[in-house]
């Protein structure tokens, strides 16, 4: 009995992501065509074995060098990169704060602040984006109070620009960065600051030196959480961000729906995998290292 | 510690902390109230108390942590009122250890060392000697995580120790360590305090753990202070039988007193003897009072005792504690009295034995008449 129980995890891994990684993975090698699906070749059992090595013979990686032929594709990979890990920063900025006030607050209080973390999510992510297009447009709320308090006369062009893009991102994936430092600063044992204190610190410097390090492992999770899916967004760029944003997402989306290249789209899908796990595997080990050296 | 070393007798003493008229309050429950203490330099000042009676608020106030609702605390002559807790000549060992889990044990240790800007290779060097001190060289690299209960205790001893401050906070210091590693410890504060002339105020649970390492023991009880006195006077002359009781083992007589003067004498039960002691807590005549006897004091016999002090009683119960057995007394009226008598040879003869009818006697001297 236990050992289904442990095994689900593998099952579900199999079936959510080895499985479909292996299809997107196939179709990445294989050739575009006008037939449905629009790629070949496609497997056909009933020729048995000789079926078998044709099908394989066919397949080639000659998608992934037309990725390295065009500008646009390390273009979108490169400035994907940048704004996932600008971004990234951003919602750090934002939600360490946020998380450390949090857990400042007192007891009977943080239930409620974090229902307020996560309210957000009972609308439509959708709508919460749109309602950005009217805040952040030319004649948009944004504007029209700024014009209004005499701040500015012009309005600010901010809407179809990458500011638009970081501002969507940092919205959205805010609760992804507190709930994690959130957790690990509650956690976290408030005689510890004053022992610091103690000890010679003053309030900002026990911060630095006690507290930072402690909410480590929230932040590093944090930091993935939003960076991660950052890094393929696709809805927010298109909605928010101009025709010079340029994210790896809304070229994903361009070769499968508007080129119908099923097989170039695959592998730009595969090399944004590759580009996600090899950080996640690089600090894993790294991490392991330094609890092993210990 | 030297038999002359009393400075709270000495009219001009200066004492290092003074704690006056300090109320706390946390909403309307009041932890601390109206406590007044002086406190010299070179002491090993011992709390002691119930759970929950304050020790640690009061601590926390000294360290900085809690300011008082009311009063004053100065330390050194200076008041302390909006002076931060890293201000303070002070450091503190606290209660839950409150090691950094992120730091090894020897940063830990280090940690206080390099606020103060100190040279490496001095903190190196003062380091390697806490960590001898406490016996945890070995584990200089480990986290808190990765030790025991007792080794974490003696690194937070270690950390608060390290910086040789003027004034030294121990909050139950030695309460996970077992008893010989409690006892050597115990030894090695009094010795540090000798050779570094830190004062020490120290919070314990353990009343013989006062005894050994203090040179005054403050009794406290629900926020109050009922008495600051030396471990012998307030083993030998409590003030209250809360005092009395609290501290070692006693046998308490209800009753009243009848006259107080040098010796206080004290009436109880129909048709017993009065019996003589020492007036104690400005008991007065004609007043219900409680006589208290220690069972050590208290001496047993088959024959009548010649003692100013005696009553007659059988025996209900005998217990053998290795180094002493305690005798159980029931006398006529019901009141039960233990007796403590050394057991000096190894011999199993036991001289009184279950129903056995003895006397029980103690001199004039050896009780106290306390008011009720
Ligand atoms: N921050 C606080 N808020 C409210 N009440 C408190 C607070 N700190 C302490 N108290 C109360 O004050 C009283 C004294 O607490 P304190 O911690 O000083 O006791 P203690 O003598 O150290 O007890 P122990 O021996 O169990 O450590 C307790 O009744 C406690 O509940
Ligand atoms: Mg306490």
């Amino acid at each position: 009995m236990k050992r289904v129980f442990t095994a689900i995890p593998y099952l579900w891994l199999l079936g959510l992501f080895l499985v479909p990684f292996l299809i997107v993975l196939k179709i990445s090698l294989s050739d575009a065509a006008i037939a449905i699906p629009p790629y070949m070749p496609t497997l056909d059992l009933s020729e048995g074995w000789a079926g078998l090595t044709s099908f394989l013979s066919e397949l080639d990686m000659e998608n992934f060098v037309f990725l390295t032929e065009d500008d646009l594709y390390w273009k979108a990979y490169l400035s994907s990169l940048k704004i996932a890990v600008l971004s990234t920063l951003l919602t750090l900025a934002v939600g360490l704060p946020i998380a450390y006030g949090m857990a400042r607050a007192p007891e009977d209080w943080r239930p409620t602040l974090m229902m307020l973390v996560i309210l957000p999510f009972w609308t439509s992510f959708l709508i919460r984006v749109y309602a950005w297009m009217g805040i952040l447009s030319n004649e948009g709320l944004l504007n029209q109070l700024l014009i209004s308090i005499g701040l500015i006369s012009d309005p600010l062009v901010i809407l179809n620009t990458n500011t638009a893009v970081y501002i969507g991102i940092v919205y959205t994936y805010l609760p992804f960065m507190i709930l994690p430092i959130y957790a690990s600063l509650e956690r976290m044992d408030p005689s510890l600051l004053e022992a610091a204190e103690d000890l010679g610190c003053s309030r900002l410097t026990a911060f630095w030196i006690v507290t930072l390090p402690l909410a480590r492992p929230g932040v590093i999770a944090g930091c993935f959480l939003v960076f991660i899916p950052a890094m393929g967004e696709f809805v927010i760029p298109s909605l928010l961000g101009g025709s010079s944003t340029l994210m790896i997402g809304k070229v994903l989306w361009e070769e499968f729906f508007s080129n119908r290249d099923w097989p170039v789209a695959g592998a730009v899908a595969i090399i944004l995998l590759l580009i996600l796990i090899v950080p996640i595997v690089l600090f894993q080990r790294q991490q392991a290292k330094a609890e092993a050296g210990h | 510690m030297s038999a002359e070393f009393a400075p709270w007798d000495e009219p001009d003493a200066v004492p290092l902390i003074k704690v006056e008229n300090v109320t706390k309050r946390f909403g309307s429950f009041t932890a601390i109230d109206h406590i007044d203490i002086d406190i010299f330099p070179r002491e090993f000042f011992a709390l002691l108390g119930p759970s929950g009676c304050g020790k640690t608020t009061l601590m926390r106030m000294l360290a900085g942590f809690e300011t008082p609702s009311e009063g004053r605390i100065t330390i050194g002559g200076d008041d302390m009122a909006g002076v931060a807790p890293n201000k303070r000549p002070v450091n503190m060992m606290f209660q839950s250890y409150a090691l950094f889990p992120h730091l090894s044990l020897w940063d830990n240790i280090a940690f206080g060392l390099k606020r103060e800007g100190m040279e490496k290779d001095k903190i190196a060097a003062r380091v390697e000697e806490m960590l001898k001190l406490v016996q945890l060289g070995k584990f200089a690299k480990r986290k808190p995580h990765q030790i025991s209960g007792g080794q974490r205790q003696r690194v937070a001893l270690a950390r608060s120790l390290a910086k040789a401050p003027k004034l030294l906070l121990l909050d139950e210091p030695l309460g996970a360590l077992d008893k010989k590693l409690r006892q050597e410890t115990q030894f090695e504060l009094m010795d540090i305090q000798e050779r570094t002339g830190t004062t020490f105020v120290i919070v314990t649970h353990d009343q013989e753990e006062a005894m050994t390492v203090a040179s005054r023991v403050a009794v406290m009880d629900h926020g109050k202070l009922i008495q600051v006195d030396t471990p012998q006077k307030i083993y030998e002359e409590p003030n209250s039988v809360y005092v009395a009781d609290f501290i070692g083992d006693v046998n308490l007589v209800e009753g009243r007193a009848t006259a107080v003067g040098e010796a206080a004498e004290f009436v109880w039960g129909e048709g017993q003897p009065s019996l003589v002691g020492m007036p104690g807590g400005g008991v007065q005549a004609d007043r219900a009072a409680t006589f208290a006897i220690r069972p050590e004091k208290i001496a047993i016999s088959r024959d009548e005792p010649e003692a100013r002090n005696r009553v007659h009683g059988k025996i209900i119960d005998i217990g053998y504690l290795g180094n002493l057995s305690t005798y159980h007394v029931q006398l006529p009226t019901g009141a039960m009295l233990t007796c403590e008598v050394g057991n000096r040879s190894r011999v199993a003869r036991r001289d009184f034995t279950w129903e056995d009818e003895v006397w029980l006697s103690w001199t004039e001297t050896a009780g106290m008449v306390l008011p009720s």
